[in-house]
């Protein structure tokens, strides 16, 4: 599958952040909220240096982050305010086992860096990533490598769901 | 090749080879969700299972604990979208007077040793405190159980941490764990199973288990193991429990001693910012929160009050309380620690969570520092002010004296 759009680093000293957590992703102060159309404008607002990130992003953008990322609570808000603002995908080094459950069961896509050069990429960029060949691109030029996905991922992405998966079996 | 313990906890839920790194289905004894997540169970359960029923209604449960009773409306309607789903279906529900869903589902026997356990709770893990899987899930994938009774599971590698020497007696359990999450960090035991073993681990009672099962996730593992001891077992009315494989394979053993351990601390805004407690000893502090699912056990709270027996809370620092468990409450108010500390000047509150998720106890203002025994620092979670994390001897002595202190400097 491709995933293209417009690239968000969320950088700190000029590395990808770690362990971004889900109070940081989707604050707590706002779990009551069940409608996913009115979680999009909170996300990242208890992240700092992102906090207007939910203004500023478009339909079609791509999420680049570190190790670790939505580590903490099992809040789907968190997978699914990405969903609410259309954002394409979520690329990190590595996620927080909750969060790729979530992420993946709900069918919106998560992607696992093996590397990237961060000196040939910056916010705004359009860049595509290939999860079957495993790479990133900028602008023609690759600039990453990707793991690939689990076949269940891949089944459920298919699918739309888990519940529409489960169909499937 | 013999199997680790989360192998053994597994395959006895499966119907084909469970090994580590496959994906395999996994059936599930007991379904939960509580408050905070619960409504969104419901949602999504009838929005893809209209008009049907849950697939075992034995096993299926709504447990309140994040906001209870709750404080504001939404979660007021949050927990009557619940209600209404579990009277309809004839779910059991714990309503907003039991306490902490893991800890009452513990108390009860409805988690036991070798069982599986889900629910909306990233803490569920903390199962593994009784030789059983818990996990944390989100509001789609528990709907989906809540329906079919199982769901996929990546089978996670595991890691052995081994612990060598004797807890010394200045330390205590969360002593322990707040040692081994600065020593493993959050990445080292990413999306992996720790099991935990050593002559500490074995002597370490059930309350014990909980509070260092309960930060496995703070550890970013999957679930933290313990093969359970002649107490847990006997607390369940069980003789025998599950046990990893003596060829069992491990991603990694980690030996860690604790013969010279000090009283340990988290520094905002990491869990694993852990440094020794005298090292924070000129740390003026404002406030301290005694619970949590960490450390929020009758045995944590008695053990406060048997500290706080004749000592004043230090004027000017708010201290707060919060027993996990309404069963927890009653003993200690039986017992007479329950006015021992409001007598220390201890502001105690019903059973629940406390602050973690939008409670209702333990929130910071900016400016403010604060030593508590839960288990998550992180920046802004509960409010703008700086959050240590400690044992309850640690924050019941800086309550005392208005700084970190050990216990030792009390007594």
């Amino acid at each position: 599958m491709i995933f293209k759009g417009r690239v968000w680093l969320l950088l700190r000293e000029g590395k990808l952040i770690d362990d971004i957590d889900t109070d940081m992703i989707f604050h707590n102060k706002y779990l009551a909220i069940t409608e996913i159309a009115e979680m999009g404008q909170y996300a990242f607002d208890n992240l700092e240096g992102y906090k207007d990130f939910a203004k500023k992003a478009q339909p079609g953008d791509i999420v680049i982050t570190g190790q670790n990322f939505g580590s903490g609570s099992s809040r789907q808000h968190a997978v699914d305010c990405f969903v609410a603002l259309k954002t394409v995908c979520v690329a990190a080094e590595s996620f927080g086992a909750i969060y790729k459950r979530n992420a993946i069961n709900s069918g919106f896509p998560i992607l696992t860096i093996k590397n990237i050069d961060l000196g040939q990429v910056k916010t705004g960029d359009t860049v595509e990533m290939d999860s079957e060949a495993g790479t990133i691109k900028n602008d023609g030029k690759e600039i990453g490598t990707l793991e690939p996905l689990s076949t269940v991922q891949k089944d459920i992405l298919k699918a739309g769901n888990v519940f529409e998966y489960a169909k499937t079996l | 090749m013999g199997k680790t313990l989360v192998e053994k906890i597994l395959a006895a839920h499966a119907d084909e080879d469970v090994t580590a790194g496959k994906i395999v289905w996994i059936r599930i004894d007991v379904r939960s969700a509580r408050d905070f997540g619960g409504a969104n169970v419901v949602k999504n359960f009838k929005k893809y299972y209209p008009g049907e029923k849950v697939e075992d209604l034995e096993k299926t449960f709504f447990t309140f604990d994040c906001n209870v009773p709750a404080n504001t409306i939404p979660y007021a309607n949050n927990q009557q979208v619940c209600r209404n789903f579990a009277w309809d279906q004839g779910v059991k529900l714990y309503d907003v007077d039991a306490g902490i869903g893991s800890h009452v589902m513990i108390e009860e026997g409805i988690g036991y040793p070798g069982t599986t356990v889900v629910g909306t709770d990233s803490h569920l893990n903390i199962m593994g405190a009784v030789g059983a899987f818990g996990q944390g899930m989100g509001d789609q994938d528990i709907a989906f159980v809540f329906k079919t009774g199982k769901t996929w599971f990546e089978i996670p590698g595991s890691i052995l941490v081994n612990i060598k020497g004797e807890l010394p007696v200045t330390c205590s359990a969360k002593d322990l764990t707040l040692f081994i999450t600065g020593k493993l960090g959050t990445k080292t035991a990413l999306g992996k199973a720790i099991e935990f073993r050593g002559p500490a681990i074995d002597k370490l009672d059930l309350a014990g288990r909980i509070t260092l099962a309960s930060m496995a996730t703070e550890m970013g593992a999957i679930i933290g193991l313990i093969v359970p001891n002649k107490e847990v077992l006997e607390h369940f009315g069980h003789t025998e429990a599950l046990t990893p494989d003596a060829d069992a394979v491990y991603e990694k053993t980690i030996d860690l001693d604790i013969s010279n351990l000090k009283p340990q601390i988290a520094k905002p805004p990491k869990p694993d910012a852990v440094v020794d407690v005298e090292s924070l000893k000129n740390v003026k502090i404002h406030s301290v929160f005694i619970g949590s699912c960490t450390n929020g056990t009758y045995e944590d709270i008695a053990k406060v009050a048997k500290i706080m027996n004749g000592r004043k809370v230090k004027p000017g620092i708010v201290a707060t309380l919060v027993p996990a468990t309404m069963k927890g409450w009653k003993r200690l108010l039986k017992e007479g620690h329950i006015s021992t500390l409001i007598e220390a000047g201890f502001v105690i509150s019903n059973p629940g969570c406390g602050g973690c998720a939008s409670g209702q106890i333990g929130m910071t203002g900016e400016g403010q520092v604060h030593v508590s025994t839960s288990n998550r620092n992180f920046a802004g979670k509960q409010g703008a002010g700086d959050t240590y994390l400690a044992s309850p001897e640690t924050a019941v002595a800086s309550a005392i004296l208005g700084r970190i202190a050990t216990l030792q400097e009390v007594e």
